[in-house]
């Protein structure tokens, strides 16, 4: 098969290839090596691993002939470089982590490589996990493959999972891995058209993924389809007892739940969704979705979030003040960047001052100071107990609905630059997405239409543990989007 | 009370504690705690902070903080939160310290002191606490680096921390020694102060009687309860001495200098810590089973202050006597070993005089003495049945000592098997009183001191084994006439 | 709620991240500007309400007491700047 033609296979379409031997692990490995090559403008890889690949590829492929195929053999997928895998450099997308090969691999990547999945290498993302652009990278911003009809500029494939996002956009990998601590696997796949999902609080282990906000990090799949998504989830997910907070519940049959059926499900609009000031086509995509779900037997019914619009200074408080913590162990003593000195505390001062990001400083300090004497209560405490009244929101609207129907992102890409630099504008594009981070709760985003010819996403929120039935719905919507739309760059060309 | 120059001043002190707890691993990792390995031999991962590592929490490290709580007649809580204790320092890897603070897993409890006027002093304790131990820093190892050795980062610790009830250095030893005694007791810390397995602070402040509380200082990482007394007493005169000077005692942290013999303020930076507590998001609270809980103290050991009770009213031994045998667990079991079966008040005067000599002089403790228990029992068991006299008994003790052998073997060997045959000493006894036959004829005159005399010379004469009731007897038979 | 230089310096030196002189005026304003738009949380009416510290499960699982890591003294001390003899090495402390 051409190199293009493999290239448009979906997860599930390349699974059923190997194994009908259309092609081989090693053909489909050497196809997206060169796309990943093909696909370097957009920096949406920080280390590329092709001879590993091709050596895991051809493990596949000996598996595969004796017809004892793993359930992701041979399957080619981009990781974030948020989680640690072993004596790959591993850099956070920081320059504090400098040189860190880990002697360790994350579970949920230990998890994919078991099931006989390939490592395409490890892509960019905002550093530390910390942005929704892409753009506080060491390693540089990523580009979207997506441009604006008639406008040259480059634009933002949303973050922090945004190397992930723009690689499986633009056919540079057959799916990622991402992290969503505040939006970052949804808001990226709204953004560049893909499929994303935030699985449910410690459905997949964080172990040996670098902490950001410790009780808001979500690991997740991100496809090009929901099928692919719950595909990769099922490799992804499962009980880590090295985590503490992974949750001891059986992985079901994602792929099974996939039945097309939501007759009688009742689907929750929730009117604080409705932003002032919103774009129309968002609106328009939102109604349009509840139609479709409606016509697929789906019973609509509005609800109310009331404590929506606090979910954002509440995460704006309780991420930093974690972070601030998790990242007090980047000082240059046992890994990264040192900045030497004859003084240990200036060595810790100069390390960290030129180790982080702006962004990243911004958060330390701001998590620094909810903490300190005096503001815990005002800050951190306060934004705990919010954190409670919006669980309890979403406790309540579930006694009535089954599944919540919302909009990923207020906006489409924009362009790279184009944010004014107020943080505060940067942290509004998470108002949609943070809520289910804060409850723990499973969400995922699916292309649904073009707005200005880019893609925007729909949300599905569903019950603790319930993916099944978060990506059954996201599959009745996607269905019913036939959302064909390839970005303007595609590796292999598009077709 | 101390006399300052213008009236009594009373010292206030309280006790921090740091005991590290015995496990086979660490508290939220499976690295081994064992002392005096190969640096950085011990560290996994996690006591490292790796970027993504997470701490999972050890349950016997729990159970051994619990039962502690419980030797200290203390509250449990069932319901306990770990909070990370920010700071930085480089054999704090994380850049926090996993601890406990709002919601300790232990509440009050106490103490009793021993006090030598027979009394019984209760030393309140605040709380007890697990958190992880900090690697060590070495500034010694070279002129312009701090090496740094990970293998006790992560280890289990119990904070335990009294209330400020201490009044003298004097109390702190006794209050330590006795902490010391029930942790080992309960097999939850060994207590060695040398190796640092317990670590003290001290907070000393001085007041006039009957004035609220002065300010305090902390006096930390005190390794031994000698540097204890000592910094207390420094301190307490320090402050005593400024406050009557006319200043004012500033409240700071300070360290124990050995070689000088003061206390002298850490030269850190001014600021005062903000450690930031906030609960681990990487853990979620500690709630422990009532039942299990119910079982850890089903199982509890016998503890000093009840052995103490029991030693008096089994064994009839004064409160002294039973204070010092039950002081160690290891000296009250090999009494009890030891006077199982016999007399008792035998039993302890010769493990509180001959063996205890013994060990002080050979500078060991009773688990390596030479001699058993079951050993000293069978000593005490020949003289309880005649076989050897009492002043022979300690020659062989001795013996037993150096060689290690049982009494039985030693009598046999050299022969010392007490002669209880009347008619042997009898005719010892008249072919001495023949040979002195004037001595005789004076002390019939009335010079009873020569009584002394006679039963040197037959005790002489049958080389000690003669039975001394029995020469008493026949002797003072013989001498009437 | 406005944040000083003096604030931001003394959190600077909390979080051990050096900060130009230049560098204060421009980051109180900054996240001063934050803490304002966090300020509506005092809106919502949370008194009685307990905080919410993690939606993972309510009580935190055990491990058993046995040696199940350490002896990678390669692994550990690979990745670090400065080595020497077995230990990490920082520039001197002084006590």
């Amino acid at each position: 098969m051409s190199d293009p033609a493999l290239l448009a296979l979906n997860l599930a379409e390349a699974r059923a290839g190997l194994a009908r031997k259309l092609f081989s692990a090693r053909e489909l490995t050497a196809a997206y090596n060169d796309a990943v090559v093909e696909a370097k403008p957009l920096n949406a890889y920080i280390t590329p691993t092709p001879e590993r690949a091709l050596a895991m590829a051809d493990a596949a492929d000996e598996r595969l002939a004796l017809g004892q195929a793993l359930p992701l053999d041979g399957i080619p997928v981009a990781i974030k470089d948020l989680f640690c895998t072993k004596g790959v450099l591993t850099t956070a997308g920081s320059h504090i982590l400098d040189g860190f090969h880990p002697p360790y691999e994350s579970t949920v990547t230990e998890k994919l490589w078991r099931a006989g999945a390939v490592m395409l290498g490890k892509t960019n993302l905002d550093e530390f996990a910390m942005g929704s652009s892409n753009t506080t990278s060491w390693y540089g911003p990523v580009e979207n493959p997506w441009r604006r009809p008639g406008d040259n500029r480059p634009l933002v494939p949303g973050g922090s999972s945004g190397g992930s996002a723009a690689a499986v956009a633009a056919r540079a990998a057959l799916a990622a891995t991402g992290t969503d601590t505040g939006g970052s696997i949804r808001q990226p796949a709204s953004f560049c058209g893909i499929v994303g999902l935030k699985p449910t609080y410690g459905r997949c282990s964080r172990w040996g993924v670098v902490a950001y906000a410790s009780s808001l990090d979500h690991p997740g799949p991100m496809g090009r389809t929901v099928r692919d998504v719950a595909i990769l989830l099922h490799a992804m997910a499962g009980h880590d007892a090295k985590d503490s907070t992974s949750a001891p519940v059986p992985v079901p049959d994602y792929e099974a739940a996939l039945t097309g059926d939501i007759r009688g499900l009742r689907v929750g609009v929730p009117r604080e969704y409705r932003h002032e000031g919103m774009r129309i086509e968002i609106e328009i995509a939102w109604n349009d979705a509840w139609e479709w779900l409606r016509e697929a037997g789906a019973e609509p019914v509005e609800i109310s979030l009331p404590m929506t619009k606090y979910a954002l200074p509440a995460y704006y408080i309780i991420a930093p003040a974690e972070a601030s913590s998790n990242l007090a162990r980047y000082d240059g003593v046992r890994f990264g960047l040192r900045v030497e000195s004859d003084s240990l505390e200036e060595m810790y001062e100069l390390t960290r001052a030129a180790g982080f990001g702006a962004e990243v400083r911004r958060r330390v300090l701001i998590g620094t100071y909810a903490l300190s004497a005096g503001y815990y209560d005002a800050y951190y405490l306060k934004a705990q107990r919010v954190r409670t009244l919006i669980a309890r929101d979403f406790a309540s609207a579930f006694e009535r609905v089954d599944c919540i129907l919302a909009p990923t992102a207020p906006s489409a890409a924009f362009a790279i630059g184009e944010m004014s630099g107020d943080p505060v504008e940067m942290y509004l594009n998470d108002v949609f997405t943070v809520p289910a981070n804060l409850a723990g709760l499973p969400a995922i985003s699916v292309p649904a239409r073009l707005l200005e010819g880019l893609p925007i996403g729909l949300q599905v929120i569903g019950r603790a543990f319930d993916e099944e039935t978060v990506l059954r719905v996201a599959q009745v919507l996607e269905s019913a989007a036939s959302f064909r739309h390839l970005p303007g760059f595609v590796a292999g060309g598009r077709s | 009370m101390i006399e300052g120059r213008n009236g009594k001043w009373e010292t206030v002190i309280g006790l921090e504690v740091h005991a590290q707890v015995v496990s086979k691993a660490k508290l939220f990792s499976g690295a081994a705690t064992d002392f005096g390995a190969e640096p950085n031999t011990q560290v996994s991962l996690v006591d490292a902070a790796f970027p993504g590592m997470l701490p999972v929490i050890n349950r016997f490290c729990v159970a051994q903080a619990v039962k502690t709580g419980l030797g200290l007649a203390a509250e449990i809580n069932l319901a306990s939160v770990f909070e990370r204790k920010n700071y930085f320092y480089p054999d704090l890897p994380a850049g926090y310290q996993i601890s406990q603070y709002l919601q300790p897993i232990v509440g009050h409890g106490r103490v009793n002191l021993d006090m030598p006027d027979g009394t019984l002093r209760e030393i309140g304790i605040t709380r007890l606490h697990l958190e992880q131990d900090a690697g060590k820093s070495l500034h010694d190892q070279h002129p312009g680096l701090t090496y740094v050795d990970l293998n006790r980062a992560g280890v289990a610790l119990m904070e335990i921390v009294s209330e400020p009830d201490l009044r003298s250095a004097e109390e702190a030893a006794m209050y330590l020694r006795k902490l010391r005694s029930i942790l080992r007791y309960l097999g939850t810390c060994d207590g060695n102060m040398e190796e640092g397995s317990l670590r003290c602070d001290c907070n000393v402040s001085v007041r006039r009687p009957g004035e609220p509380l002065g300010t305090r200082c902390e006096i930390k990482n005190l390794n031994s309860i000698r540097y204890v007394m000592q910094a207390i007493d420094y301190e307490a005169q320090r402050q005593i001495e400024l406050i009557e000077e006319g200043s004012r005692v500033e409240q700071q942290t300070r360290l124990f200098d050995v070689g000088r013999g003061i206390t002298r303020p850490m030269r850190s930076k001014e600021e005062a810590h903000d450690y930031r507590y906030f609960p681990d998001p990487d853990l979620v609270p500690l709630v422990l089973d009532p039942d299990w809980v119910k079982q850890i103290r089903l199982a509890l050991p016998e503890l000093p202050d009840d052995m103490k009770a029991r030693f008096m009213s089994e064994y009839g031994l004064s409160a002294d006597d039973a204070g010092v045998l039950v002081a160690e667990k290891e000296t009250a079991l090999f009494f009890e070993q030891a006077a199982r079966g016999r007399d008792a008040k035998m039993a302890a005067n010769w493990v509180m005089g001959d063996l205890f000599g013994a060990l002080n002089r050979l500078g060991i403790g009773i688990g390596k003495s030479p001699v058993s228990a079951g050993q000293l029992g069978a000593l005490i068991d020949l003289i309880a049945d005649g076989t050897i006299s009492g002043r022979l008994a300690k020659d062989i003790f001795a013996e037993m000592v150096a060689s290690g052998a049982d009494p039985a073997v030693i009598v046999e060997a050299k022969g010392l098997r007490q002669v209880t045959d009347s008619a042997a000493v009898g005719a010892t006894i008249d072919r001495i009183l023949a040979t002195q036959a004037d001595k005789v004829a004076e002390y019939r005159a009335g010079r009873d001191k020569l009584y002394g005399f006679f039963v040197g010379q037959i005790m002489r004469a049958t080389e000690g084994k003669a039975n001394p009731a029995l020469v008493n007897q026949l002797l003072k038979k013989k001498l009437a006439g | 709620m406005a944040l000083d230089k003096a604030t931001v310096a003394h959190i600077a030196s909390l979080a051990r991240i050096r900060l130009a002189e230049a560098e204060l005026e421009p980051l109180a304003d900054e996240l001063s500007r934050i803490l304002d738009w966090v300020e509506q949380l005092n809106e919502v009416e949370t008194s009685g309400v307990p905080p919410m510290a993690s939606a993972a499960a309510a009580r935190v699982p055990m491990r058993d007491d046995a040696v199940t890591d350490g002896g990678r003294r390669e692994a550990i001390l690979g990745n670090a700047p400065r080595a020497e003899r077995g230990f990490f090495t920082v520039p001197k402390v002084v006590e």
